[in-house]
C-alpha cells in the first residue's frame, strides 16, 4: 500500500454531497478544502447539479483528473460499491468518514470493503472516522471551519483511534504550542492501522514524534506494533484507554491473574521503547518535550526557581515522576554563586533547588543555566520562570534557548500561559525551548525524556 | 521443534485443560530446567520404595486432575521426616477428589521466586517474574515482560523487584545464583514461545533459588 497519496493529495475528490442539507459532512469538507487548500478539489453526486457555482460529477470517471484521495460520506450501505468504483476509476487513496460499519453491527460491509482494497492494494481510512488533518495540504475533518482549531505546524504526528480525542488533542497542542505535522483518525481501523501509519511515518521527513491513541490491538497486533517501533530513531508515544476493563474470564493461574491485559500491554510497551502517556497532560507534555529533544536522560535534574514554593512543588512532582533533584557538590555550588550579580549573592540559595529570590535579573537565570549545562552532575534543567517579578525581562527565553543549543543539555520551563506573557514564552519556544503551563507539567516534560534508549 | 515426549505429554494432558504436576514438571526437565528429583506412587509400598531412593525429607503433594490449587485442599505435606507421616499423608490424599497418586519429591532449600508465563492475546507470551510462594497474588512484587527476553531484559526484570535485595543477600541472608536465574528466565522465555500454540499460561511456583542454583519445585501448565 502506498500511502503517499492520501497524506499529499493534489486532487481531492468528495463523494456524497448533499444538495439539500448544507451541513452535511461532505458539503463541509467540499467547502473547506475547496479553494483553502492547495488540493484540487471535485465534488461528487450521482444526480449531478452545482454546489454553489461549483459543478458537481455524476460519476467518479467523469472528473477531468486523476484522484490521489477520496473522501466517502455516503450511507454505508453504498461504500462497499463506491470504493470498488474508486478502484475501477484509478483513484488512488479513500478516507471513509460514514458510520454503520463494524461499531453498527454490519462487520459483513467492512469485510467486503477490505477484501476488495486488500486485493488492489488500495488504502482506505477508516470507516467510521475524521479522516486526516495535514497543515497546508488538506483537512477532512467534517468540522466547520470556524470551529476548528488547527495546531501550528510542526513535527508531531497524532494518529488516534477516537476521533474526538484527536480533536479535543489538537486544542490541546494549540493550547501549549505544540506544532503537529499529521492528524489522523483511524476509526474502526478495518484497512489502515496504527501499524501501517507507524512504517509511513517513521520515515515521512516532517514527523519528528510519532503519538498514538489507543483502545486495543486485535490478536498478535500489538506484539507486531511493538517489534517495529522497538529501533525507532523517533520517539514513540502511546496513550492507552481501557485500562481498568476487567478480565472476565475466571484464571486459574497466578500468572494470568497478575499479568492482566494492561499490565501486559504496559510492559510490553515500555520494553519495546514506546513512552506511555498516563493521561492527556502527559501525552502533551511528552510530545511537545521530545519533539524538541530526542536524547534520552538518566533524569538527574537541576531545578532554577524564582520562588522557593515553585522549587518545592517541583522537587515533590519530581519525586513522583521518578526523576532525582541530586543535591550539588560543593564547587558546583560555589560556582553557580560566583556566577550570581552581587545583590542577590547572600540571599539566593545554592541547593537544588537554586532558589534565585524575586529580585534576580535574567543574568542570574542565564549564569546558573550555563553553570548547571556545564555539570555532569544533572542531565536536564527545569527554569520555573515568575514572568512577573521586575528582574526578568522578554529576552529570557532567546537567552536560555542559546544555553541550551550551546550545551546540548535540555533545559524546559514553566511560564503561566496567559495572553500577557506570549511573547516571552515564545521567545523559548519559537527556539526550540519547550515551556509548560504548570510546574508539574514542566517535570513531565522532564520524565519523557528518561525513555528507554534506541538499539 | 519441540522434542517428542514434550508433545506426547501436551497431547495426554489435552483432556484435562492442564498438565498435572508430575507430567509439568518433566516437561520442564526435559528442557534442561533443574527440577527435584521426584517419582509419584498410587500405593503404600511404592511410596516407600521411591523414600528410600529420595532419601527424607520429602515433600509429599497429591496429583489429581480435580485439583489445580493444592493448597486450597490441603494437598501438600512439606518436610515429611518419616515412613508414618509419609504413609499417613497418602492415605489422607486418597480421598481427596480425583486422586491419581502422590507426588514425592526431595526438598530443596532456597528464596522462594514466581516465575510464570500468560499467552496474551495482543502481544503473544508474556514472562513474569517475582517473589512467589502462596502470597504472590497479595504483595504482586511482579515484573512483566514480552517474550522471548533478552539477557538484558531479565536483568531490568530483576532490577525493578522491590524485594531485589534478597537476591543480592539481605542481613546475612545468603545471596542467590543471578547468573543461574536469568538464565532460568531466559530460557523459560524462549520454551515460552515454542509452546505459544498449546499453551494459556505456566505458573513455575516456587521456583526455589540459592547461592548454587535455581530449580523449578513445582509447576502448573494451563492448556489452551
Amino acid at each position: 500500500m502506498n500511502l503517499k497519496p492520501l497524506f499529499e493529495p493534489r486532487t481531492l475528490a468528495v463523494i456524497g454531497i448533499s444538495s439539500a442539507n448544507e451541513r452535511h459532512p461532505a458539503n463541509v469538507i467540499f467547502e473547506k478544502n475547496n479553494h483553502r487548500y492547495p488540493v484540487e478539489v471535485f465534488g461528487v453526486n450521482p444526480k449531478g447539479g452545482k454546489l454553489h457555482d461549483e459543478p458537481l460529477y455524476e460519476r467518479l470517471v467523469d472528473i477531468p483528473k486523476k484522484i490521489d484521495l477520496a473522501v466517502i460520506a455516503a450511507r454505508a450501505d453504498f461504500v462497499p460499491d463506491i470504493l470498488t468504483e474508486c478502484i475501477r476509476a484509478g483513484v488512488k487513496s479513500a478516507a471513509i468518514i460514514s458510520g454503520g460499519f463494524a461499531e453498527g453491527g454490519r462487520q459483513d460491509l467492512q469485510d467486503r470493503m477490505v477484501a476488495v482494497a486488500r486485493e488492489a492494494k488500495f488504502p482506505f481510512l477508516g470507516p467510521n472516522c475524521l479522516g486526516l488533518f495535514v497543515p497546508f495540504r488538506v483537512d477532512t475533518f467534517f468540522l466547520p471551519i470556524e470551529r476548528m482549531i488547527k495546531p501550528a505546524p510542526g513535527n508531531v504526528a497524532f494518529i488516534s483511534q477516537s476521533g474526538g480525542i484527536l480533536v479535543d488533542q489538537m486544542i490541546k497542542f494549540t493550547q501549549q504550542g505544540v506544532g503537529m505535522s499529521k492528524a489522523v483518525s483511524i476509526g474502526n481501523k478495518a484497512l489502515i492501522r496504527e501499524i501501517d501509519l507507524l512504517k509511513y511515518l517513521l520515515s515521512d521527513p516532517v514527523t519528528k514524534v510519532i503519538a498514538f491513541y489507543v483502545e486495543g490491538f486485535a490478536e498478535g497486533e500489538g506484539r507486531e506494533f511493538v517489534l517495529a517501533a522497538d529501533c525507532s530513531p523517533k520517539p514513540v508515544i502511546l496513550m492507552k484507554s481501557g485500562k481498568s476493563a476487567a478480565g472476565h474470564r475466571a484464571v486459574s493461574s497466578h500468572t494470568a491473574s497478575l499479568a492482566g491485559d494492561y499490565a501486559s500491554f504496559a510492559a510490553a510497551i515500555a520494553q519495546h521503547n514506546i513512552v506511555e502517556a498516563a493521561n492527556e497532560q502527559e501525552l502533551v507534555s511528552f510530545c511537545e518535550v521530545l519533539s524538541s529533544y530526542t536524547k534520552p536522560i538518566d533524569g538527574r535534574i537541576g531545578i532554577i526557581t524564582g520562588s522557593g514554593g515553585h522549587g518545592a512543588m517541583a522537587v515533590d512532582a519530581a519525586a513522583v515522576a521518578g526523576l532525582s533533584v541530586p543535591e550539588f557538590a560543593d564547587d558546583l555550588k560555589a560556582s553557580l554563586q560566583n556566577g550570581l550579580n552581587p545583590s542577590i549573592r547572600s540571599i539566593a540559595s545554592m541547593g537544588n533547588p537554586v532558589d534565585l529570590t524575586g529580585s534576580a535579573l535574567d543574568d542570574d537565570f542565564v549564569a546558573c543555566a550555563r553553570t548547571l549545562a556545564a555539570s555532569p552532575e544533572v542531565d536536564c534543567i527545569i527554569v520555573l520562570l515568575l514572568p512577573y517579578l521586575p528582574g526578568v525581562t522578554l529576552d529570557i527565553g532567546v537567552r536560555l534557548s542559546q544555553v541550551q543549543k550551546q550545551f546540548k543539555k535540555p533545559i524546559i520551563a514553566y511560564v503561566p500561559h496567559v495572553e500577557k506573557y506570549n511573547m516571552m514564552i515564545d521567545g523559548f519556544e519559537l527556539n526550540g525551548t519547550p515551556v509548560s503551563p504548570s510546574i508539574e507539567g514542566a517535570v513531565l516534560m522532564a520524565k519523557g525524556l528518561m525513555r528507554k534508549k534506541p538499539c | 521443534m519441540l522434542k517428542k515426549d514434550i508433545s506426547d505429554l501436551l497431547k495426554k494432558s489435552k483432556k484435562w485443560g492442564w498438565v498435572l504436576e508430575p507430567d509439568a514438571q518433566r516437561i520442564f526437565s526435559l528442557s534442561g530446567f533443574q527440577t527435584p528429583m521426584f517419582d509419584v506412587a498410587t500405593g503404600p509400598e511404592e511410596a516407600l520404595r521411591i523414600v528410600r531412593k529420595i532419601g527424607y525429607p520429602v515433600v509429599a503433594k497429591i496429583v489429581s486432575p480435580a485439583v489445580v490449587h493444592k493448597s486450597d485442599v490441603k494437598g501438600v505435606v512439606v518436610g515429611v521426616r518419616d515412613d508414618e507421616t509419609l504413609l499417613a499423608a497418602l492415605a489422607r490424599f486418597q480421598q481427596i477428589d480425583g486422586f491419581v497418586g502422590m507426588l514425592i519429591a526431595e526438598m530443596v532449600k532456597g528464596l522462594e521466586l514466581i516465575i510464570g508465563a500468560k499467552n496474551d492475546l495482543q502481544f503473544g507470551p508474556m514472562i513474569l517474574v517475582g517473589m512467589g510462594g502462596v502470597g504472590v497474588e497479595i504483595y504482586k512484587d511482579v515484573s512483566l515482560r514480552m517474550a522471548p527476553l533478552k539477557p538484558r531484559d531479565a536483568d531490568n526484570m530483576l532490577d525493578e523487584l522491590t524485594a531485589k535485595k534478597l537476591l543480592t543477600g539481605y542481613r546475612g541472608s545468603e545471596p542467590v545464583n543471578l547468573a543461574a536465574l536469568k538464565k532460568t528466565l531466559v530460557n523459560f522465555s524462549k520454551l515460552m514461545m515454542d509452546l505459544q500454540n498449546v499453551v494459556e499460561s505456566v505458573d513455575l511456583n516456587p521456583v526455589m533459588c540459592n547461592p548454587k542454583s535455581c530449580l523449578v519445585v513445582d509447576s502448573r501448565i494451563m492448556l489452551k
